[in-house]
């Protein structure tokens, strides 16, 4: 029996990048807020200060930020002839734990998403016809257009302190930035990162093949910056340790780097971590929640009732959350009826590995950061004419290459052995030699009726719950896509003079062994209609209007970049719609 | 209810009567002066004490480390049984001004009477208006945790003779109205010295080395007169007043014992009063003096320094020293870092540090911890290299000096 506990205006349920954003934006609105975070506490000096931060063997081998599978996991499957299996150690995708969440151990690339990446299905059909999309495709419209979204990527990239080059001001084309990408109101809030040697190569190969390449945005910062809410970030120092580890140096944006050192001044909010939420509840209608459900380390239950819960746990958690709690109905894809595990997509990268005479080209590959690179987009969403090619989708690519970090960075030429003394001299031979960017081509991924979330009828977590089954493979469509990208990737690799290049396009099946990105998304959709999706343009639940639930969980189908931007800014949106809007007159936003 | 009415018609009375009729506006129950006690609580930082972690405001019980031992601060809520609600004004303003308890017993100057005795009498009155109106709370605190025969409050009558010069604050003539503003609240309310005077051996401040810097807590309170090298010679009035508003400016961060000070007192202060503050103490002299030769960069220490440096601390602190603003301190030209005192460098080095958060400057990073990783000859070369570099000169920093610090750290109390 769950002790209960005095009620809150809000609850927040996980506490990372929208868990931080919404709280402070509730919390500023004098609401009383509680977040109720799975994981530990983190802070920069005393988790991940400089005299350890960079150890590779203990973050990124070892996973130490990460969710440990013996406190949940999922199953996989590719498809619904095959049972799935528990993943007892994460492989495709990094679940992250803790305050922070994944704005913790990412990356920090900043990308917003093109204009067209939110009409997809429409503007899809009208270019091309309906017919030119494979029939079990369930691509979507979003509901939210760019425009909308445009003040609220401005918020979030202010926040972050963004570095980049404009490509696209007001609708005038900026010299040396993103050409494709939607207008912005105003530059990015600090200027581009420096960019080391393979990666201006990369450029200056990109430019001769006619491209228009550009930095990658960065959320590692090229100079310190204060940030509206008057937290201070300092400069990035290029050490490569970026994804899969704290920042030491409070240069990566994160919450900690960004909201919540102003978030813990406030009176009216409060945190409670290693506290994991088991149970949305609703009242007996159905269409209220009425708080949540949480076990502490002792086992012990509590219920938080609050008037509105916001639901930011990472994508997989806030799906296998709904389905526990009984929010809406489980999506089947025999029938296509449901809307709680549908749309559930992932990524599409790829790659190929550049190897240079060593006496001409010394790259030193360890200088870089998360979010560094020369990139172009000239083979993104549907910059290109996809007629001839018989797919649709694409992404960014470029030399984003992010460490020379010693345990993983050992690029060996096709045909060297596996170990011993001469695969030993090729890794002295090549380490400094070779352009290896792991993620080299960011390709999207489209959503399918296959493709999908539910509980496994198997295997349970440690508190007795089902785990999430995921069932996932990549489509046709993914791979031609893949091998179209990877070979135009791989000429500019040998513009830049490699005397080798190894593409490695992706190939199916999707194996969950094997890292991609941790850009898991869909599975409780943003849209028009209750009947195609989970929640309406507001992130606001169709079925239960004090229900919020935020993140890439929303996205309908994945675009070829990095989703955080989109998350932030969709966090900023919903919580303008709350404040403006809901707090006033509660109840649903959207009429169904 | 009228319970309360009738408490506070009495404390009316009680100021009455305790004052005289000279006084007999004096209305405790004034928004003007209850709004003016407040601000000058603050600014005499009395929850600094005599709130206690965790505790209700003003409800005493923080342990206050002196040289001599541990003295508890008391109740001083207006709880008529455990706090300060059954006292006259004129028995709290003897208490604030002169060290006197109410019953007659004298308070050690961990209470520090020698500075509020500069309070004037009506700013008192207002601390006492303020105080009265904060939640009455029920606390009873032990107040004198002192070892024979420390503990022998009479004891402190010879002390008082030695070393306290009871008396409101003389204005100074010649000078301006600001600077004797700021005279009255560093000298008086704000008890800089308290911690930036160096102490005699019976803990009286040393008169001839005012504001020019003491140790106390495990901490170097550093010299902030005007002097070259040691004090706030190369910060502006307007450095200063940006550091005690938010805790960080271009040089330095508050930590330690600052951090508390900056974040519940000087950043709750106004402009015009941390002006006032800068001015004053740009005034005093201090004791400047010409920097020694710095040590060598060839020396074998140097050069071991310069190599932990660049390891360990280079990511914020910069090769070159310089720090970033509002985020990690300069440490070329600090005179923190060439300070002749070293607890405090040690200090941060050895256990970390969290600067203050502030509104204004919320973000409060933190130096981490190296102890655990640095030995005592690391931390001695990197400290002997951080003060002979990028211009700056001191002392080298030996590592037994180091290893008696850790040792003493890891006897005290965080």
């Amino acid at each position: 029996m769950a002790r209960k506990l005095p009620a809150r205006d809000v609850v927040i349920i996980g506490l990372g990048w929208t868990g931080s954003i919404l709280a402070y934006e509730l919390a500023q609105e004098g609401l009383d807020v509680v977040a109720i975070e799975r994981g530990p506490w983190r802070d920069t000096a005393i988790d991940f200060p400089p005299s350890f931060a960079q150890d590779e063997l203990r973050y990124r081998i070892r996973h130490e930020l990460f969710l440990r599978p013996a406190q949940t996991s999922l199953t996989f499957r590719n498809n619904k002839g095959q049972t799935a299996l528990p993943v007892r150690s994460w492989g495709a995708f990094m679940l992250g734990n803790g305050v922070g969440g994944g704005g913790l151990h990412w990356n920090a690339e900043t990308w917003r998403f093109l204009p067209s990446d939110f009409t997809l299905r429409s503007h899809l059909t009208q270019r091309y016809g309906a017919a030119f999309l494979p029939a079990d495709m369930t691509v979507q419209d979003w509901s939210v257009t760019y425009d909308e979204l445009e003040p609220h990527y401005d918020r979030f990239e202010y926040l972050c302190g963004t570095s980049g080059t404009a490509g696209n001001l007001k609708g005038i084309i900026q010299p040396g930035g993103n050409p494709f990408e939607g207008p912005r109101a105003r530059p990015y809030p600090t200027p581009a990162q420096k960019q080391p040697f393979s990666h201006t190569l990369f450029a200056k190969a990109a430019t001769e093949l006619g491209y228009k390449p550009f930095p990658q945005p960065s959320g590692n910062l090229s100079q310190a910056y204060t940030n509206p809410l008057g937290v201070t970030m300092g400069p990035c120092t290029y050490c490569g340790f970026c994804e899969w580890f704290g920042c030491a140096n409070y240069s990566k944006a994160s919450p900690q780097t960004t909201v919540l050192p102003a978030l813990l001044r406030k009176p009216n909010f409060s945190a409670r971590t290693e506290c994991e939420v088991t149970r949305i509840n609703l009242d007996r209608s159905g269409k209220r929640a009425t708080g949540v459900t949480f076990v502490d380390t002792s086992g012990a239950e509590w219920e938080q009732p609050a008037e509105l819960v916001i639901l930011c746990a990472f994508q997989l958690f806030n799906v296998q959350l709904l389905m526990l709690s009984g929010v809406g109905r489980i999506y089947d894809p025999n029938s296509g009826d449901g809307q709680i595990g549908r749309n559930f997509s992932h990524q599409t990268v790829s790659t190929a590995i550049g190897f240079f005479d060593k006496a001409k080209f010394n790259f030193n590959p360890f200088i870089a950061s998360g979010s560094i690179g020369m990139c172009i987009d000239e083979f993104n969403g549907d910059n290109f004419d996809h007629g001839p090619h018989g797919f649709v989708g694409g992404g960014y690519m470029g030399q984003v290459q992010s460490n020379g970090r010693p345990i993983e960075t050992i690029p060996v030429p096709p045909g060297t052995p596996a170990w011993g003394a001469k695969w030993k001299q090729a890794v002295r031979d090549n380490y400094l030699s070779t352009v290896d960017a792991g993620t080299g081509v960011h390709g999207s991924c489209q959503s399918y009726r296959s493709n999908h979330l539910d509980l496994d009828p198997t295997y349970k977590d440690r508190l007795g719950r089902p785990l999430l089954r995921m069932t996932m493979d990549l489509p046709e469509n993914e791979l031609k896509m893949s091998a179209f990208l990877t070979d135009r990737y791989a000429e500019i690799i040998k513009a830049m003079g490699a005397r080798e290049v190894q593409k490695k396009p992706r190939q199916g099946p999707y194996d969950v062994t094997q890292y991609q990105t941790s850009h898991l998304c869909g599975g409780a959709i943003m849209g028009a209609n209750p009947k195609e999706s989970a929640l309406n343009k507001y992130l606001q639940s169709w079925d239960v209007p004090n229900l919020f639930v935020q993140g890439a969980t929303a996205f309908p189908q994945n675009a070829g970049y990095n989703p955080t931007d989109t998350v932030g800014a969709l966090a900023y949106w919903s919580a303008e719609a709350i404040r403006k809007r809901y707090l006033k007159s509660p109840g649903p936003l959207v009429d169904a | 209810m009228p319970r309360r009415l009738a408490a506070a018609l009495l404390l009316t009375v009680l100021a009455i009567v305790a004052v005289g009729a000279g006084r007999a506006g004096n209305n405790g129950q004034d928004f003007g002066r209850i709004e003016r006690g407040r601000y000058l609580t603050i600014a005499g930082d009395c929850a600094g004490c005599h709130t206690d972690a965790g505790g209700a405001a003003f409800a005493g019980g923080l342990p206050i480390e002196t040289p001599f031992g541990i003295v508890a601060a008391t109740n001083i809520t207006p709880d008529r049984e455990t706090g300060i609600g059954g006292w006259t004004d004129d028995e709290f303003v003897r208490a604030l001004t002169r060290g006197i308890r109410r019953d007659g017993a004298y308070l050690y100057p961990a209470m520090p009477y020698p500075y509020f005795t500069k309070v004037t009498l009506d700013d008192a009155l207002a601390i006492r208006a303020y105080l009265s109106t904060v939640t009455p709370v029920k606390n009873v605190v032990k107040a004198d945790q002192l070892p024979f025969p420390l503990k022998i409050r009479t004891d402190m009558a010879a002390w008082n003779k030695l070393y306290f010069t009871p008396g409101a604050y003389q204005t100074v003539a010649g000078k301006s109205a600001e600077w004797n503003r700021g005279a009255y609240l560093v000298e008086g309310l704000m008890h800089c010295g308290a911690c930036h005077t160096a102490k005699n051996i019976a803990g009286a401040d040393e008169a001839s080395a005012r504001l020019q810097g003491g140790v106390l807590q495990g901490w170097f309170a550093p010299d902030i007169t005007n002097a070259a090298r040691h004090g706030l010679a190369a910060w502006s009035v307007g450095d200063i007043v940006v550091y005690l508003k938010t805790g960080h400016n271009t040089f330095a961060a508050a930590s330690g014992p600052m951090a508390d000070e900056v974040s519940n007192s000087s950043s709750k202060m106004t402009e015009a009063d941390l002006h006032a503050v800068a001015v004053y103490l740009k005034d005093q002299p201090g004791a400047s003096e010409q920097a020694p030769a710095p040590l060598a960069a060839s020396e074998p220490a140097i050069k071991y320094g310069a190599a932990v440096y660049r390891d360990e601390c280079s990511a914020c602190h910069t090769p070159a020293g310089s720090g970033i603003p509002g985020l990690f301190p300069r440490l070329a030209g600090s005179p923190a870092v060439q300070s002749d005192d070293v607890t405090s460098l040690i200090h941060v080095v050895m256990d970390g540090a969290r600067s203050a958060a502030t509104e204004a400057a919320p973000t409060a990073p933190a130096m981490p911890a190296f102890g655990w990783v640095l030995a005592d000859q690391d931390i001695a070369a990197v400290l002997a290299y951080i003060r002979n570099s990028w211009g700056n000169a001191a002392s080298a920093v030996t590592a037994a000096a180091v290893g008696q610090q850790r040792r003493a750290l890891a006897h005290r109390q965080h």
